[in-house]
């Protein structure tokens, strides 16, 4: 991609790291790819309540060509995939993907003809989002760990070992999450506030 | 049971054949009884045995039966005012209109295809009947009818009147033409193409009959009911659930 | 790249509906297109450019496709291509009891999901015969639900709407008002959006204590809200510029492609179906239907804007019906062992779960209800045969609701008449002859909501 690929591993190349992750994920610019209800709550995470300027991502590129983040927020039918796989070819590296949604990471409820079963037979997908449709909070948490996976991503040779420690952790993970993960991998994030607090309602 | 009610006893008061008989527990249900079966058992069980006891159950088509006079609310008026309209221009009420359905409600003509633009237009232009707009059509299947399986069901409303009336073609499988109604009723156009694209009705006179939901290049008429769902087995934590359409059902 | 003499692609363009020059064209190939352009141009009838404003756009509402052919500015074509939402929403009721299919058909509008679930319900209703049966606590709750989603629905349209215009402080100010409309359904139904409260024979439960209170401060302050946004639109010269004589649609163009709704009302017309055909009890209560005669995107922002004033109106009077003195047994679901969803809800200390006196009586006191609950949940209700067709007034114009029972627990066929996917037909009736940049405020006059048109 450029210089920074090149850089032998060192102090020097982990510096960059560190400046390059935090320049890339302080701003990130989505490609809105708005399908359908999730749509609608990304709009209103945009919104005034919760904000996604904080992030620096109210700037929502419209061409696919200037944005690093396609989110996908709903249902992607069969005549619609084509399309996705074209905007996501646009993007220019590096690009991260978020299926936001049920419908975007697995099919969701619609287990039938029209609908791709997951948006990840189309495109590579960093984070996946259940809920129909995720609350602005969750959608945020979402985007929070994704800056902590920019955050740490090494560059360089130091990427390519990193891609392979993540491999083996996969493929060594076990269904059931019993064990913390390594520092680096997902921020201790607290969960997103519960839909039906029963302190909040007198 | 006596025998003095059997089929065919001329001079019984108050009635043609099935006047006064069609209660008796001999007689009753006797149409129904002559229709082929639907359905065999009541619960969709078709991977492991039926316990339920209702296994033997013959649900059976039910008969196509035409709603008899008054039919209530502004319906005999509406009837009659299609009738005097079609009788002015030559074609007969029977002609055109297989039966009438009134029914929770809503009134219902089951019109002859062939005589479908014709009626559509009467219900339109006659200040009388008025229906100024048709809300859409959309496809029904029924594949148990044998030569009746594909419905076209037309929702009209009257704003000058402040009325409702449904129509209802039928075509059969082998023949799937039905006329299109875009000459009428302009807004037609893409209900028509969502039929043709969901179930395979070829609207003849259709400016351009393609699919609109589905990529132009899809095999199939997807709301069929011989179309199948489509779905995939999900995998949750080791174990697979069948896609909806392969599940045991309870109904 | 551009091949203007190659066969057409196979996806979309072999069934013979494609005019003159087709070009392909996918980036990086603009030389090659402006030429081939040029040496068409020398042919008469091919001066033409054909735009595609593909189904990835910032301001087609959704995943709409729109093919315009350009004369320049002028738009000299508009063919519209939908279906890349298409979810296949009513094949899938046919396979689910006839209450979870409110969970898709709520899925169909997503802008309006208590109006999907309404129609459905009330035509399911139709045919159950259950119709006068409905208690009258969950008829003023659901005209309470119903115009809450109304004014969530416009301020929904009218947000993009500004935004696409490039507005981006009327979508804030829109987006800020939906967030209070928004709160209050996800404190009554738990959810923000796709609810499925309203199922057959009447919600799913009843009002949560403190909800009336939250209404009357969303009523409180609504006024303030409302009159940011008429000073931000009503008398904007850029926004009266880009609206004012934009997509006119007359009172005969309307009653020829019979468009319904907020469209229709623009053209001067009254027709509202909630004081022609009412429903729910909407024959008692008090308010206006606010037409004008403008027929343009002025015009229909207007009647919009007015519709929520109208629709607080009524929220007013369905608190004052709530709020007073309850009979003992005021059911939100009608009573019918047989029909009514039988689950009471109650929360608990781990959430929103089955309420600790219900299954107290399902399993200790009654094998009855124990046996209904079960077969309602497992198996459903049957609904005798037969065909309605409901249609309700919705935000965007006349929403349908055709259901077909074969006498079983499962639909035989729902179908949902969607206004959006009826009104998008007017696309070329609003577009040819104008501007490329009045497509837009066509469109986001049109409000069409894709989940509805595609389904």
């Amino acid at each position: 991609m450029g210089l920074e690929e090149l850089l032998p591993s060192g102090v020097l190349l982990t510096s960059v790291e560190k400046a390059a992750g935090w320049a890339r994920r302080s701003s990130l610019w989505p490609a809105t790819f708005g399908l359908a209800c999730c749509a609608i709550e990304l709009m209103q995470t945009g919104g005034p309540r919760h904000d996604l300027a904080r992030f620096g991502m109210e700037r929502a590129s419209n061409t696919p060509r200037q944005a690093d983040l396609m989110i996908v927020a709903g249902r992607c039918s069969q005549k619609m995939a084509p399309v996705l796989r074209q905007v996501y070819d646009q993007m220019s590296n590096p690009k991260w993907v978020i299926s936001m949604g049920v419908c975007a990471s697995s099919g969701g409820m619609f287990n039938n003809y029209a609908i791709v079963q997951g948006v990840d037979h189309i495109v590579p997908v960093d984070i996946y989002l259940p809920g129909c449709p995720p609350r602005p909070e969750m959608l945020m948490d979402a985007i929070v760990k994704l800056h902590d996976r920019i955050e740490n991503m090494k560059l360089g040779k130091n990427r390519e070992r990193q891609i392979e420690e993540l491999e083996q952790a996969r493929l060594a993970r076990l269904p059931l999450q019993t064990q913390p993960l390594p520092a680096g991998q997902l921020l201790g994030t607290a969960p997103a506030r519960s839909a039906v607090d029963p302190g909040a309602h007198e | 049971m006596s025998e003095q009610s059997g089929p065919g006893t001329p001079g019984q008061p108050g009635g043609g054949e099935h006047g006064e008989n069609v209660n008796l527990p001999a007689r009753a249900g006797e149409e129904r009884l002559a229709e082929p079966v639907l359905r065999h058992g009541m619960f969709g069980a078709k991977t492991s045995g039926d316990t339920s006891g209702y296994g033997r159950l013959l649900v059976r088509l039910a008969p196509e039966l035409s709603t008899p006079r008054p039919y209530g609310s502004y319906f005999d008026d509406l009837t009659d005012e299609l009738a005097r309209v079609l009788q002015a221009d030559g074609t007969g009420f029977g002609d055109a209109i297989e039966r009438v359905v009134a029914d929770r409600g809503e009134l219902t003509f089951h019109v002859r295809r062939g005589r479908l633009p014709e009626v559509a237009a009467k219900l339109r232009n006659e200040p009388g009947l008025a229906f100024e707009m048709c809300t859409g059509v959309s496809g029904v299947h029924y594949p148990a009818e044998a030569g009746r399986e594909l419905r076209a069901v037309y929702h009209l409303v009257s704003i000058t009147h402040n009325r409702r009336l449904r129509l209802e073609v039928t075509a059969p499988d082998a023949d799937p033409h039905i006329p299109s109604l875009v000459g009428v009723y302009p807004a037609l156009d893409w209900h028509e193409r969502e039929t043709w694209d969901f179930f395979g009705i070829i609207f003849d006179g259709h400016p351009s009959l393609t699919r609109i939901q589905m990529p132009d290049d899809w095999k199939g008429h997807p709301q069929r009911k011989d179309y199948p769902l489509g779905g995939i087995p999900v995998e949750y934590r080791g174990t697979k659930v069948p896609p909806p359409d392969e599940r045991r059902s309870y109904a | 790249m551009t091949s203007p003499s190659a066969p057409p692609r196979a996806s979309g363009l072999d069934d013979g509906t494609a005019e003159g020059r087709v070009y392909n064209v996918s980036g990086q190939d603009w030389d090659q297109l402006v030429a081939a352009a040029d040496h068409a141009a020398d042919t008469p009838g091919t001066g033409h450019m054909v735009i595609n404003m593909g189904p990835q756009h910032p301001s087609t509402h959704g995943v709409l496709r729109l093919i315009l052919t350009l004369d320049g500015e002028t738009v000299t074509e508009c063919r519209v291509g939908i279906g890349y939402l298409h979810t296949g929403i009513e094949k899938n009721m046919e396979y689910r009891t006839w209450t979870q299919g409110v969970t898709f058909c709520t899925r169909a509008d997503y802008l309006m999901p208590i109006f999907n679930e309404t129609a459905y319900c009330l035509s399911v209703e139709r045919l159950l015969g259950i119709e006068g049966r409905i208690p009258d606590r969950a008829n003023v709750i659901r005209v309470l639900m119903m115009e809450l989603n109304r004014i969530g629905s416009h301020l929904g349209g009218l947000g993009p709407f500004g935004m696409e215009l490039g507005a981006s402080t009327i979508f804030l100010q829109g987006v800020r008002m939906r967030e209070n409309t928004l709160d209050l359904l996800e404190l009554i139904t738990g959810l923000r959006m796709n609810h499925a409260y309203i199922r057959p024979g009447g919600v799913a439960q009843d009002l949560p204590p403190g909800a009336l209170e939250k209404i009357r401060e969303f009523l409180r302050e609504s006024p303030r809200w409302t009159a940011d946004l008429h000073k931000l639109m009503d008398a904007n010269p850029v926004f009266l510029g880009r609206t004012r004589g934009v997509a006119y649609l007359d009172l005969e163009g309307c009653m020829a492609l019979a468009v319904t709704g907020p469209m229709l009302r623009s053209a001067g017309l009254p027709w509202d179906l909630r004081k022609s055909q009412p429903y729910c009890g909407y024959e008692t209560y008090e308010f206006g239907v606010p037409t004008a005669t403008s027929c343009d995107t002025y015009g229909r922002y207007q009647v919009r804007m007015a519709e929520i004033d109208e629709s607080l109106k009524i929220i007013e009077q369905c608190i004052d019906r709530l709020a007073g003195q309850r009979p003992a047994d005021d059911p939100v679901m009608i009573p019918d062992a047989k029909i009514g969803w039988p689950a009471r809800l109650s929360l608990g200390p781990d959430g929103l779960g089955p309420s600790p006196e219900h299954i107290a009586h399902i399993m200790g006191q009654s094998m009855e209800g124990l046996i209904h609950h079960f077969k309602l949940v497992t198996e459903g209700f049957r609904v005798p045969a037969g065909q309605a067709y409901v249609a309700i007034e919705s935000p965007k114009g006349e929403l349908g609701c055709h259901v077909v029972s074969d006498g079983g627990t499962r639909p035989y066929r729902a179908h949902l008449r969607d206004p959006s996917f009826h009104h998008l037909q007017a696309m070329a009736a609003l577009c040819e002859g104008g501007m490329l940049a009045d497509v837009i405020p066509a469109i986001a006059s049109i409000d069409p909501v894709m989940g509805g048109v595609d389904r």
